[in-house]
């Protein structure tokens, strides 16, 4: 009896599902799929993609759980959702490209960028952006000029100094303020600005509003920049007798500067594209002002929403094309930045 | 001359300190500036902006609050939430788990692209490519979910509901959900992966296993700052939402509104009564967007030390 069991067949390989197996599995599916279209009132690309994913899961799954047994159908079947999330995450990022650069496309022109609105009726089939884009960049440029200094300075605060309570604040408050609504920003300069100071719409009240947006991004940015900076450095020259500030302006700066590059122009690219605050500070107008210290301007998404917002054919076509600018603006610097990251020999 | 090294130190400590306190300055401004502007349409509205649901400050007898859109507030980011997290922790799960290394960091990459794209941009595209193409969809739980209150749609029309601004705000939310739980499951040791292996597991359990246990907290705290850029989100929901002033659940009929999204269509036509009413109602979503906020930041910090790299 003891020696039946010995040498019974034990075969210590389990049965598995190979990739043949899958392929037959999913043209069946697709076949069947297939013929629920023809037969049953579904229709539709997007409508069979979803119905053939599901159908396939669940036949994959029923199969591996009837041959591999529980744990390895449990296995596949996480393992396939976690794929198929990774394709709906990226899917819409490929959507919105496509869909605007195909219907910005046919709306752009020289003379979109070249004019402005001013006398352009709402049934006309003219008009640009000139003077948004014109705005859009002294406002991004103010915003720059007061955040960047700003944003480098606390950063190299809480890097280089910052020990205790009161850098832990900055820190924790740099943080919570990356997470602000954008039109809560709008709203203080306009409480503040605007109103507050009677200083009336312009696009220096635009550009205070998005420093606001943009210097906790520069803190964060240029933190994480400081902090890869090696300690040898810093001792190395401490050691030559340098004091600490010029060790900071001379060494470390310089050693971090490609990062820093970095980390400002993602904080420009993500401000540029903020439409909300603008609203409420630069207002909006139809002209060319090249002022921005003095009435309401236009900026480059204030554009695109202030078109966006209309009935008319012609209108939209112009928020398409105002949308391929900005999206092209804003995706070359992100790309850019990124790209100049891979040079920093800094970053790991 | 070692006083003046001295004296060039402090001076410089001295100008570092002032540009930290910048930020804590500003934060107390914003209080400070939107209270101060929004007593006014207090005084005319009293505790009756926090039940009031309709929205006519300028008109004779006024008569607005911000029940509704708080409401219309909450209710787009939770339902932006629910579409979100599955999307986002799976597609970080893979990317950290599954693919490999270069493929995965490429990945990662192009999602994190999705925060470049401005809002506008997706309301517009929300408008004239989602729209239409949720309509079967919408039509679909319409007709066969009818018994759940959420999806039953008694208007029978489709359209800029709460579901289709839910959806831009989900994919609006994703990449900061999707890097901050990235990097949390980065910062599980390559050996605790090893040993859940070793003993057999596949790979879903060492995932169960060895991975989410110790990413709970981060993952939660990314999901909360999801919530704070969908709570506060405003020309993307102002482009896709109907802009009606009332409290229902039917997600999936036309209207709905936002504070922020609000303030955006109200200002331009707004009296003085009305922008200060505006400012008094983004007082209550500062201060929500605020507790979220600090309190995703502090589960952040406590649960993990993650590099805060990925929270911008």
């Amino acid at each position: 009896m003891s020696v039946a069991t010995l040498t019974a067949p034990v075969s210590l390989r389990r049965p598995t599902l190979g990739r043949g197996h899958l392929l037959l599995l999913a043209a069946a599916t697709f076949l069947v799929t297939l013929g629920l279209f023809a037969v049953t009132p579904l229709n539709g690309v997007a409508d069979f993609i979803v119905v053939f994913g599901v159908a396939y899961v669940s036949v994959q799954t029923a199969a591996s759980y009837a041959i591999e047994g529980g744990r390895v159908a449990r296995n596949r079947l996480a393992l396939t959702l976690l794929v198929g999330a990774v394709v709906l995450a990226v899917l819409p990022l490929l959507a919105v490209l496509v869909y605007t650069i195909g219907r910005g496309g046919k709306a752009i022109s020289g003379s979109f960028l070249s004019q402005t609105m001013r006398g352009v009726g709402p049934l006309d089939n003219s008009g640009g952006a000139y003077h948004s884009i014109i705005g859009t960049v002294e406002q991004v440029g103010l915003a720059s000029a007061i955040s960047i200094p700003i944003g480098l300075l606390a950063a190299i605060y809480v890097v280089e100094y910052g020990r205790g309570r009161f850098a832990f604040w900055v820190r924790f408050f740099v943080d919570v303020m990356t997470g602000l609504p954008s039109i809560v920003a709008g709203l203080f300069v306009y409480a503040f600005l605007v109103i507050g100071l009677h200083q009336g719409f312009s696009g220096f009240a635009a550009g205070m509003a998005l420093s606001v947006l943009m210097l906790p991004v520069v803190v964060r940015a240029s933190e994480e920049m400081l902090k890869l900076v090696p300690n040898e450095l810093r001792e190395a020259s401490y050691g030559l007798g340098i004091p600490r500030w010029r060790t900071i302006v001379s060494v470390v700066l310089p050693a971090a500067s490609s990062g820093l590059t970095t980390g400002v122009m993602l904080a420009i690219a993500r401000v540029t594209g903020e439409t909300a605050p603008l609203l409420l500070t630069a207002f909006g107008f139809d002209s060319l002002r090249s002022n921005p210290f003095h009435g309401p301007q236009s900026a480059l998404p204030l554009y695109v929403f202030q078109q966006a917002g209309s009935a008319f054919d012609v209108a939209v076509n112009r928020a398409w094309a105002g949308a391929l600018t900005l999206i092209a603006i804003v995706l070359l610097l992100t790309v850019a930045a990124r790209l100049l990251t891979r040079r920093n020999r800094l970053a790991t | 001359m070692s006083r003046d090294v001295r004296l060039g130190d402090r001076i410089f400590r001295r100008v570092t300190e002032a540009a930290g306190l910048v930020v804590l300055v500003t934060i107390a401004a914003i209080a400070v500036f939107l209270v101060a502007k929004a007593v006014p349409a207090f005084r005319v509205s009293g505790w009756g902006f926090f039940s009031e649901k309709q929205w006519f400050p300028d008109a004779t007898p006024t008569k607005f609050g911000v029940a509704a859109l708080a409401f219309g507030t909450v209710l787009a980011a939770v339902l932006a939430l629910v579409i979100v997290i599955p999307v986002a922790v799976g597609a970080a799960l893979a990317v950290t788990e599954l693919a490999p290394k270069r493929l995965g960091t490429w990945l990662g990459h192009l999602i994190d692209l999705l925060a470049a794209v401005p809002s506008v941009v997706f309301g517009l595209w929300g408008i004239f490519f989602l729209i239409p193409r949720m309509k079967g969809l919408e039509m679909w739980l319409a007709r066969y979910l009818d018994f759940i209150p959420l999806f039953s749609n008694p208007s029978h029309t489709f359209g800029k509901s709460v579901f289709a601004a839910a959806v831009v705000l989900a994919i609006m939310t994703l990449p900061i959900v999707a890097a901050i739980a990235r990097e949390v499951f980065r910062q599980v040791p390559q050996g605790n992966r090893e040993a859940a292996l070793a003993l057999g597991a596949t790979r879903w359990e060492m995932i169960r296993m060895a991975v989410l246990p110790p990413s709970k907290g981060g993952v939660v705290g990314g999901i909360m700052l999801g919530l704070g850029r969908a709570l506060g989100e405003t020309i993307a929901v102002a482009l896709v939402l109907g802009a009606t002033y009332g409290i229902t659940f039917h997600v999936l009929q036309p209207g709905g509104n936002t504070i922020a999204a609000n303030i955006a269509l109200k200002f331009g036509e707004a009296g003085a009564t009305g922008r200060s009413a505006l400012i008094a109602s983004g007082l209550v979503l500062f201060a929500i967007t605020l507790a979220v906020n600090m309190a995703a930041r502090t589960i952040v910090y406590r649960s993990t030390r993650v590099s805060r790299e990925a929270a911008v």
